[in-house]
């Protein structure tokens, strides 16, 4: 690859990226959330549906209709992962599992122009498919995952049947850090290796972060990525705001194995005022108006240098 | 209707002060259960075991066979879906004395299927030596101390958490078995629990006006589920049963109450209002209540089928009446 269409498709990843940030700040000053999940993961996002996942169009409306719950079955389901291409053989397929993210698919939705941007209007609203925390409805999630361990499984299922019918495309999950505290992730983690599903690609956002706190501090986990490898993986532990070296991680050979990026984040990454909250940063809830309008100040900031 | 916030965090310093025995775990989840007083203030006698509730459940059981209390935090559906087996090995078949501290039943979440407990009940209910109660305000929440000491074996609780109403007085505590009168009247047995109870309360004054004689029953006990009075009520009912719950149409109060009819012979309609067979989806507490059928108009309605009357309520006057202070989950921390 030349140098100059690196540095381009470098340029679009962080542009996401950044977009990202600025989206879910702004969203956060005015309803409080799931921001520093966009912090530590922005560039991860940026790089997945920027460059690395073949994703075909969008089939899904711009603006999600509104969400009729059980009342829906059948055709009239709109799934998330229309939103992703839906289904086909030589295309890639993203599994959200901590979808207390899914504020920040949706950005990264809007940026790659699968979403009107007026769509995140809806964000957490009542009778919305944009959940606050995404179902398999909502736009970009193709699977309920947020009782934590259960979409690495439901991925491999994926993985397995695609390699069984011959697809070319590929099968990408994002991970949590905290749910690789969770028995079932590492019960998938045994099988997906032991089944050589080299077709999986895992990122894991080591932002080191949990409801609880630090990590460390709830149950500490590491060497993760001498875990992953004692259990048959090839794991890369990288910078996971830094999209080139995350790309590179990828693009190595590793026939018959399965690749897992442990992408080490920090979570209050470009947005250095949440570093203040530090270490409880799970949930962004404003204690005084004061809190509330300097995060506004912050993020007036950054809309007008984008 | 007043409410009061955190009264389970504070109950609990007040337990692990009474309890000596008592150790609290969570799943990582120590603010979002109101566990963080007891944290901070018995820091040797609790303990996060991450996000693993599998291990926890067992975890939790082995301290109990060495004379531990231990009182388990997390969210419900991590109880009861995510580690049954280990609930039902570990804990229910043995016995232990382990206090389970289940959240977000329902609707009280916008957290969607993935944290809503829907059919909790009807899965506690169905483990043999589990005794299951549902609190319905914060006298409730209060009372589940003394009423712990009653049972040898496993609880499980079915927790509010946050802004929580005092609906019933703070020096008539929750009893085991004991259903709670606010209404006498013998028309329907209109039977509650949860936070339908504050629900029904909004309209049982227009039914009283109206002249429809409603004995309602705030029930906290689904198992066991002998109450004499819980009975009574239901035999001298002219016109039916109605029961309200925050729970999936199968296996939770309703069917405690169906069963109940059925066994003693009691031939009346029965309405179960619940939130139906089916998952709910991501929304505040108000909208998931009148969407899924669990809302005062509802209950107006099922008077009116079986008293077989127009009570001649307008639309704005249910709906003002049910003008919800609802906390907004989407407001709380950590989900």
């Amino acid at each position: 690859m030349s140098n100059e269409r690196r540095s381009n498709w470098l340029r679009e990843c962080q542009r996401i990226a950044d977009a990202i940030r600025r989206r879910a700040l702004t969203h956060t000053v005015v309803h409080g959330g799931y921001l520093s999940q966009a912090c530590s993961s922005a560039e991860v996002f940026g790089l997945l549906y920027g460059h690395q996942m073949k994703l075909g169009p969008s089939q899904g409306p711009k603006v999600p209709p509104l969400y009729e719950g059980w009342k829906e079955s059948g055709d009239d389901r709109v799934a998330g992962m229309v939103y992703n291409g839906g289904r086909a053989a030589e295309t890639d397929r993203f599994f959200l599992s901590p979808t207390h993210y899914a504020l920040v698919l949706y950005c990264a939705l809007i940026e790659t122009g699968r979403l009107d941007e007026g769509a995140l209007d809806q964000f957490n609203t009542d009778g919305s498919r944009m959940e606050m925390i995404g179902g398999e409805r909502s736009p970009g999630v193709e699977v309920n995952g947020g009782s934590f361990g259960q979409a690495i499984s439901q991925a491999a299922g994926v993985a397995w049947a695609r390699r069984n019918q011959g697809d070319a495309g590929r099968v990408f999950a994002f991970l949590g850090d905290g749910e690789l505290q969770e028995g079932q992730t590492w019960e998938a983690v045994m099988s997906i290796a032991d089944m050589k599903l080299d077709n999986m690609t895992v990122f894991v956002d080591v932002n080191r972060m949990q409801c609880d706190g630090l990590t460390e501090t709830v149950v500490g986990m590491e060497p993760l990525d001498e875990k992953f490898r004692a259990f048959g993986w090839e794991a890369r532990k990288v910078d996971g705001h830094d999209i080139g070296a995350m790309n590179d991680a990828c693009a190595e050979t590793r026939s018959g194995k399965p690749l897992v990026v442990l992408a080490y984040t920090t979570p209050y990454h470009g947005i250095p005022l949440l570093e203040k909250r530090f270490p409880n940063l799970h949930y962004v809830r404003f204690k005084s108006e004061d809190e509330r309008a300097e995060y506004k100040e912050a993020a007036e900031t950054m809309n007008a240098t984008r | 209707m007043k409410r009061e916030a955190l009264v389970h965090r504070r109950c609990l310093i007040d337990w692990g002060a009474k309890q000596a025995e008592a150790v609290l775990l969570s799943g990582d989840l120590t603010v979002a259960c109101e566990a963080d007083g007891f944290r901070d203030t018995y820091p040797d006698r609790f303990m996060t075991v991450g996000l693993a509730e599998q291990n926890m459940m067992s975890f939790a059981a082995g301290m109990a066979r060495e004379g531990l209390v231990p009182l388990v935090h997390t969210f419900a559906v991590f109880m009861y879906r995510r580690a049954l087996d280990q609930v039902e090995m570990s804990i229910a078949y043995g016995d232990m004395p382990v206090r389970m501290f289940g959240f977000l039943p329902g609707v009280t979440t916008p957290g969607g299927p993935s944290h809503q407990a829907t059919n909790d009940l009807a899965v506690m209910r169905s483990l043999p030596n589990m005794t299951v109660v549902e609190v319905g305000d914060a006298t409730d929440i209060e009372g589940l101390y003394d009423l712990s000491r009653e049972v040898p074996g496993p609880i499980y609780f079915r927790m509010l958490r946050g802004e929580v109403p005092r609906l019933f007085p703070n020096n008539e505590a929750m009893k085991l078995n004991h259903a709670r009168t606010l209404s006498e009247g013998d028309d329907i047995a209109l039977l509650t629990t949860g936070v339908c109870t504050e629900e029904a309360l909004r309209v049982t004054d227009f039914l009283r006006k109206a002249g429809v004689g409603v004995k309602h029953l705030h029930v906290s006990t689904l198992k066991p589920f002998t109450d004499p009075k819980v009975l009574e009520a239901i035999g001298s009912a002219g016109k039916g049963v109605i029961t309200m719950e925050n729970h999936n149409a199968l296996g939770g109060l309703g069917t405690c109450v169906a069963e109940l009819m059925a066994e003693h012979g009691i031939g009346r309609r029965l309405v179960k209002i619940s939130t139906g067979d089916r998952y709910l989806q991501g929304a505040n507490q108000g909208w998931l209540m009148e969407n899924y059928g669990i809302s005062a108009p509802a209950l107006v309605q099922s008077i009116e089928t079986l008293v077989n009357d127009d009570l001649g309520f307008s639309e704005d006057q249910i709906i003002d009446a049910r003008d919800s202070d609802f906390a907004a989950d989407n407001q709380l921390e950590a989900l």
